[in-house]
């Protein structure tokens, strides 16, 4: 929301002119903590998927046996050395570089799983919020439904039967995990459609898609995008989850979940194994759950003054 | 109250129809059962013969109708590895999950009500920044990474708990943890919030007014109140965090029903599989059938609307 919005240079503060509501905005973005630490390591987590390739100092998939288990540089060993900083694992890859790599298939599954679930969820919330009534029923229903499902036990179920990939685990996720979008949309939408400029809006004989689009949309996107971070990091954790269980992205993919899983065999010697990707996991959920706490904080109505 | 327990009991009846609909057809997914369980080198009238045993030549209709019928008897079908009675399997193995989760449950109580009391009653101080830290901290965690970590500190390094198996209450001590740390955030944060908006009321200020002792205010009085939304919560959780056990299950290797479900996903045994998500579901409609009601009973104002 922030960075979306254009500075108009004309009326900065020092004209004597009250600061515009957008730069208002930029300001308390700025300011949160959480927003701004948040959003740097995600991007510069995303730099790090987009120039894998051109940064990653070997071939993620290059299997040595000659140089296996190097441990990560500040171990005390005479093995550990710069050239691979954090070590290699049991098939003598260089970690760091799988490590890197791996960031590629945590974003996209994270993005992708939210994109489809935001979709699901939001045009069921939105219908339920506006319709109400029947449709509102029947929303509940199918809400309440998904819900009394075990997420994680029926999306190793279904991976288990139509076979994995990493487009199967995507839309898995995506279609099991949109129920907190049609939740908050759903609600969301409820008390915006009260409002007077869409009595207003239909007042003046705005078609529905109108309505919804123009008038409901705009005013529901901040809790969309909260949610969105929320169910990105959600995707992200069952992802590595279901990898960690052998039932995710398969080897020899570089996933953070399933380098967890390939290190868990060696916990008792070498735990820098499990422990370097659950950093790695630890870091990015935490910085997407800083981003989305800082946006809710930053665009609620009742911080803006 | 009665309009309202029926009501909300048709729903809960519908919503397992519904669901049971579902794991009826995870058979499906992975194309013909036949075929799938003769094997790949089974012949044509071996598969033939398959399909009119195991019923697979029927109507589908047909087939979900004797599989709920079956269902309701309690006779939960036959499993193709184990060759056995699904329902024996899962009665054994279901009281061992159970005990996790209310272990998990118990440690995510105590540690996220007293947090959220104290950062409510003290607002924007260091503690109520700890306490919210831990929260951020908390939801960020790989439940399954934790374990691990875990797993190497107290298991491998300190050597005080045991690392696998389930047969003394030390065994439960890590996985309860493991399980439960990651509803404590959302507990504390409701708990935070509902003993905030509690405490500015008027009849908080009239017992203070009273003179009553600030113990007997704060208990008595203010968190009666307030815990009444973290109930329900807390009925949620225990079934999101049911179906969450098979990761945990399987890294402790503790004998209960997440692992049995990970083990028959393995092996892919459908009737244990869909058995054990019709299991899991029915508990959650149960468990949330329970907390609407335990709320509708303490706050007139559901029932009536």
């Amino acid at each position: 929301m922030a960075d979306g919005t254009p500075i108009v240079l004309s009326d900065s503060p020092r004209d004597g002119v009250e600061p515009s509501p957008s730069q208002r905005l930029k300001k308390r973005a700025f300011s949160h903590m959480g927003f701004v630490i948040g959003g740097i390591v995600l991007l510069s987590i995303f730099a790090m998927a987009m120039l894998a390739p051109l940064i990653a100092p070997h071939d993620p998939y290059d299997q040595q046996l000659a140089r296996k288990m190097i441990p990560p540089i500040w171990h005390d060993s005479a093995k550990a050395s710069w050239e691979f900083p954090l070590g290699t694992d049991q098939f003598g890859r260089d970690y760091l570089s799988r490590l890197i790599h791996g960031s590629q298939i945590s974003l996209l599954i994270g993005f992708a799983a939210m994109l489809i679930s935001g979709v699901i969820g939001t045009v069921l919330g939105v219908a339920a919020g506006y319709f109400g009534g029947k449709v509102d029923m029947v929303v509940n229903f199918i809400i309440t439904t998904r819900l009394s499902l075990p997420v994680v036990l029926v999306a190793l179920a279904v991976v288990s039967l139509v076979g994995n990939s990493l487009w199967i685990v995507i839309w898995v996720l995506g279609l099991l995990i949109w129920d907190r979008f049609a939740v908050v949309m759903r609600s969301t939408t409820q008390q915006v459609r009260n409002l007077d400029y869409v009595a207003a809006a239909q007042a003046i004989g705005c078609s529905t898609w109108r309505i919804i689009f123009s008038e409901i949309m705009p005013n529901i996107v901040n809790n969309l995008i909260v949610v969105a971070t929320v169910e990105m990091a959600h995707a992200i954790i069952l992802e590595a989850a279901l990898s960690f269980l052998g039932l995710g992205v398969q080897p020899p993919a570089p996933s953070w979940g399933l380098m967890i899983s390939e290190g868990k065999n060696h916990i008792l010697f070498d735990p820098w194994l499990v422990g370097i990707p659950g950093v790695a996991l630890f870091v990015l959920i935490l910085s997407i759950n800083l981003l989305g706490d800082g946006i809710r904080d930053v665009t609620a109505p009742e911080n803006r003054n | 109250m009665l309009i309202y327990a029926v009501k909300r009991l048709s729903v809960a009846i519908l919503v397992a129809m519904t669901v049971s609909l579902i794991t009826f057809s995870m058979i499906y997914l992975s194309g013909d059962p036949a075929m799938a369980l003769a094997g790949e080198s089974a012949s044509q009238s071996d598969i033939e013969n398959i399909r009119r045993v195991y019923g697979y030549d029927q109507p589908i209709m047909v087939q979900y109708f004797s599989w709920l019928g079956n269902a309701l008897t309690g006779n939960l079908g036959h499993s193709h590895y184990l060759k056995t009675e699904v329902s024996e399997v899962i009665f054994t193995r279901l009281p061992v999950t159970m005990t996790l989760g209310a272990c998990a449950l118990t440690f995510a109580l105590t540690l996220s009500i007293p947090l959220g009391v104290v950062a409510a009653m003290r607002p924007n101080t260091l503690i109520d920044r700890i306490a919210l830290t831990i929260a951020v901290i908390g939801q960020a965690l790989p439940s399954f990474w934790f374990a691990l970590m875990m797993i190497i500190l107290f298991g491998v390094t300190l050597r005080w708990l045991p690392i696998t198996g389930s047969d003394s209450w030390m065994n439960f001590i890590m996985p309860s943890v493991a399980l439960g740390y990651y509803i404590t955030p959302a507990v504390m944060r409701l708990t935070r919030a509902g003993m905030l908006e509690v405490l500015s009321s008027d009849y908080i200020r009239t017992a203070r007014a009273k003179g009553l002792r600030p113990s007997v205010v704060l208990f008595k009085h203010a968190l009666r109140n307030a815990i009444i939304p973290v109930v329900s919560l807390a009925a949620v959780q225990f079934g999101f965090m049911l179906g969450g056990s098979i990761v945990i299950e399987t890294i402790f290797a503790i004998n209960g029903l997440g692992q049995l479900a990970w083990e028959s996903i393995l092996r892919a045994d459908l009737p244990m599989m869909q058995a054990i998500v019709l299991v899991l579901s029915c508990f959650y409609i149960v468990l949330t059938f329970l907390a609407d009601l335990l709320n509708a009973f303490l706050d007139p104002r559901i029932r009536v609307s």
